[in-house]
């Protein structure tokens, strides 16, 4: 006994797992696994033991029983081709995602990987994006050889489909820095040639170097207006081609008429003009733009299922020979073999083998569905238990999956958002502007010609909604933060506003309400004993099947010896313990018909020595914090998509209230066509779902969040994922995003204050440079002030 | 007050100078990643003798 408790306290020194099940030494030190300790002898020989000193444990917990031959694939010429970065005739550079790096060992280790391969010349660690680029040398070592080494000591890279597909990996766009720079540069140079106007010492020096100040101010203006803004002219001229105002439209003749009115000044010696404001505003409008447009560059929200799947397959040859093929070249008519855990990548028929495949994440499905020699598998499933061989009847891309993801519906048209807050503020705000402007025009000529040009120009550079510009970018910016902080991560600001409009929300059930690696055990019948449930247990031990798997965790007891041992795949099993004839199986292998309300739940029933005593079920767990979720939630409309069947519908509408609308088996079609119906009648749709059965609908709603237990893995394309240890918070980020609409209605207020005092100089034609040189900066900065602390502070009070 | 006319040449020239080094310093990636660099230069560098008796296993 005292050997038992030693093991549960000894952890292993590598992945710090608990060494449950084998105890293995090497030089003093324990470890859980062969693996683990072939990784340390690994490093241990090599002096690479630094990786242990960095953090304590930091290895990871070696997956068993792969062969380095599924790397094969990686042989291929014209895979290897569409995974380089660089190629000559002695250096190879790619980049690596590597999604179980997670501390500074990591980083180290693999950064030393040229210890452990002289052909490896050099590997640098992005670890926010979790890359490692390697630079090798290809007579020394070939990609193969890296991959496997990388595999040896933990760190697999993830390659898949959409990795080989050649896509033009995205350079990050640096044009908007690039503009920032340039305005910002501008902006400080020119405000200190305007600096001598703003003092009233200035007088004398205005009078000797006015006109240089001048034409030096206007020189450093023309990379900002040609250049800097030129985003905003283009974008302006864009709307009026289609008829359209937007927000752009104001800020663009704002800009226009301070530069004009500018430039008329110095070149006429009339005036110092507005530079100094000109290029002020552009920067800090920039700074606004750079804000809404940070994302998280780390996250893909538009993936699609080739980064589902793998790239290789194990492919059988005429003679019975294995070999790893690449996914994409598969052919009608070519045998593979899946073993346990792994992906069918085309449809196929079952040739041999029990296939026990898990679909959870294409249908919804919570249970492993049981398929026999002959039946079509449809790709994306995932076999459990035995390997199985199978023959291809659809080339990749052609497969059931493939189609129902190319189908036109799943395409959801992006509409451009048009409609948002401050493009609709910004139509008033050019209409009232140009109305002022004209009306101060109208005015003024009849008295004073030149005081006319002054008020109007003066009007229309006072009212450049600046502030109504920044005010949204800001305030959503760090919405965005604030979300992010707390593990919603969304694509862009427009989703913030779509969130805040949101009134009907739907769930997918699989995975989404339910914990996925969870489930509770539920014993109906006869009350076993202590004896009995451990006869039970023992004789599950002798089973693959991933039912008398799971069971087996969840009984209690000692394993004994099993005579007898019988196994009929698919139905059950028998054999006799301590003298008792057990058997355990289904419904029908015990020979009962079950009563029609459990006939939709699996169910294993056992008997011993002949009598049925009972059955287990497993019940789904639902995640935590759903019931805070439901109660915070302000939304009159709430449904269920659920792939599975109905077997848990009266626990979800208890949980639920009865106003839920619950919707079982249906397909990843029907989900979207159901929300398809709900915004016909005018509803604006979150929907939350996990798998690829959910793709079509979370592209089809207002706002789609994915759910996901690591953010790094794959989620169906999307606007938002949310890490489900965040999903308790839901309620609160939908409440959240509501507040933070109507912060942007309060700082609109602010920039109207500041408008209406200005406008009231403008048109009265009081406007003075020294004036127009402060009111203006200090009107964008207060907005960009209070828009970022009254999000910050709305976040305090809303507990985020 | 020639001198002002040379000063601001001077500053603008300098000033210059900065931008241009900044716009350098973005494209050639160095905003990219600001986390990696501040762990890798708290790793020792390890006596080279033990580098060269490698056994290369692989």
């Amino acid at each position: 006994m005292s050997t038992a408790t030693q093991h549960n306290v000894l952890t292993c020194y590598h992945c710090g797992e608990p060494c449950y099940n084998e105890q293995l030494l090497a030089h003093q030190k324990s470890f859980c696994c062969a693996g683990c300790k072939n990784v340390y002898e690994l490093l241990q020989e090599n002096n690479l033991c630094t990786y242990y000193s960095l953090e304590t444990q930091p290895g990871i917990a070696g997956k068993q029983g792969l062969s380095d031959a599924r790397y094969a694939y990686l042989d291929d010429a014209d895979v290897e081709a569409r995974l380089l970065d660089f190629k000559n005739d002695t250096i190879s550079k790619l980049t690596f995602y590597i999604p179980q790096m997670h501390c500074s060992s990591c980083i180290w280790l693999l950064e030393n990987l040229y210890k452990l391969n002289l052909g490896i010349t050099e590997t640098t660690v992005n670890f926010m994006r979790k890359e490692v680029a390697i630079t090798y040398h290809h007579p020394k070592v070939s990609l193969r050889e890296v991959v496997a080494l990388l595999a040896r000591i933990g760190y697999e890279p993830s390659i898949t489909l959409a990795d080989t597909d050649g896509k033009e990996k995205s350079k990050t766009d640096y044009s908007l820095i690039f503009k920032l720079g340039v305005a910002g540069f501008c902006f400080g140079n020119v405000m200190l040639l305007a600096f001598p106007e703003y003092l009233s010492v200035g007088k004398e020096v205005q009078h000797e170097y006015g006109r240089f100040f001048g034409y030096l101010s206007l020189i450093l203006s023309l990379p900002v207006f040609f250049y800097s803004g030129q985003g905003f002219f283009n974008s302006a001229w864009q709307g009026i081609r289609q008829r359209m105002v937007n927000i752009d439209l104001p800020i663009a003749l704002g800009l226009l008429a301070l530069f004009v009115t500018s430039l008329y000044q110095i070149v006429s010696n009339t005036g110092a003009g507005y530079l100094d404001s000109f290029t002020g505003l552009v920067f800090f409008m920039l700074i606004g733009k750079y804000f809404q447009q940070k994302t998280y560059d780390t996250l893909s929200f538009d993936r699609d299922y080739t980064s589902y799947f793998p790239v290789s397959v194990t492919q059988l040859k005429q003679d019975g020979q294995e070999e790893s093929v690449a996914v994409r070249s598969l052919e009608i008519g070519d045998r593979i073999r899946i073993r346990n855990q792994e992906l069918i990548p085309a449809d196929a028929i079952l040739l041999q083998g029990n296939a026990l495949i898990d679909y959870s994440f294409v249908s919804g499905e919570s249970e492993p569905v049981e398929k026999v020699a002959g039946e079509v598998i449809y790709a994306g499933g995932r076999q459990v238990g035995e390997r199985i061989e199978l023959e291809v009847v659809k080339e990749v891309s052609q497969g059931y999956l493939t189609q129902l993801w190319n189908n036109a519906v799943f395409s959801k048209k992006e509409e451009t958002s048009m409609e948002s807050y401050a493009n609709t503020a910004g139509k008033w705000f050019i209409i009232v502007t140009l109305l002022v402007a004209s009306g101060a025009l109208v005015f003024w000529v009849p008295r004073d010609t030149s005081m006319a040009l002054k008020a109007f120009t003066s009007v229309l550079i006072i009212a450049c909604p600046c502030a109504l510009s920044l005010s949204s970018p800001f305030v959503l910016g760090n919405t965005l933060r604030i979300f992010g902080k707390h593990k919603l991560f969304v694509k862009n600001t427009g989703v913030v506003e779509s969130l805040a409009k949101v009134d009907t929300l739907v769930f997918d059930k699989t995975g989404t309400l339910t914990e996925p690696s969870l489930s509770e055990l539920c014993y109906t019948g006869k009350k076993l004993s202590a004896l009995q449930e451990m006869i039970v247990k023992s004789l599950l031990s002798h089973s693959t099947h991933p039912l008398s798997q799971r069971l087996f965790q969840e009984l209690e007891g000692e394993v004994k010896t099993v005579r007898e041992f019988k196994e009929i795949s698919g139905k059950g099993l028998s054999g006799e313990v301590k003298g008792v004839f057990v058997r355990a199986g289904s419904a029908a292998y015990l020979g009962i018909v079950p009563n029609t309300a459990d006939a939709a739940q699996t169910a294993v029933y056992v008997s011993l020595d002949g009598v049925i005593m009972g059955h287990y079920t497993f019940q789904n767990v639902y995640r935590q914090g759903l019931q805070e979720v439901l109660k915070g939630l302000k939304i009159d409309r709430l449904a269920v998509l659920s792939g599975d069947n109905a077997f848990e519908k009266q626990r979800l509408q208890a949980l639920l209230g009865t106003a839920a609308e619950l919707n079982f088996n249906q397909s990843p079609v029907q989900k979207l066509e159901y929300i398809k119906q709900l915004k016909r009648q005018q509803r604006h749709v979150l929907m939350l779902g996990d798998g690829l059965n959910d793709a079509g609908a979370l592209k089809q709603s207002d706002v789609g969040i994915a759910l996901t237990n690591s953010i790094t893995n794959f989620s169906p394309s999307c606007d938002a994922i949310l890490d489900a240890s965040a999903f308790a918070k839901l309620s609160l980020f939908i409440d959240f995003s509501k507040e933070s609409m109507r912060i942007i209605l309060a700082s609109f207020g602010v920039s109207l204050v500041y408008n209406v005092v200005g406008l009231t100089l403008a048109v009265q034609g009081l406007f003075t440079p020294i004036v127009s040189a402060i009111l203006m900066p200090i009107s964008s900065i207060s907005v960009i002030v209070f828009a970022t602390l009254s999000v910050r502070f709305a976040a305090k009070r809303a507990g985020l | 007050m020639l001198i002002i006319f040379l000063l601001i040449g001077i500053s603008i020239t300098v000033a210059t100078g900065f931008l241009v080094a900044f716009l350098w310093a973005v494209r050639s990636g160095q905003y990219e990643d600001d986390y990696t660099p501040a762990v890798r230069m708290l790793f020792e560098n390890e006596a080279p003798d033990d580098s060269k008796s490698l056994k290369s296993k692989i």
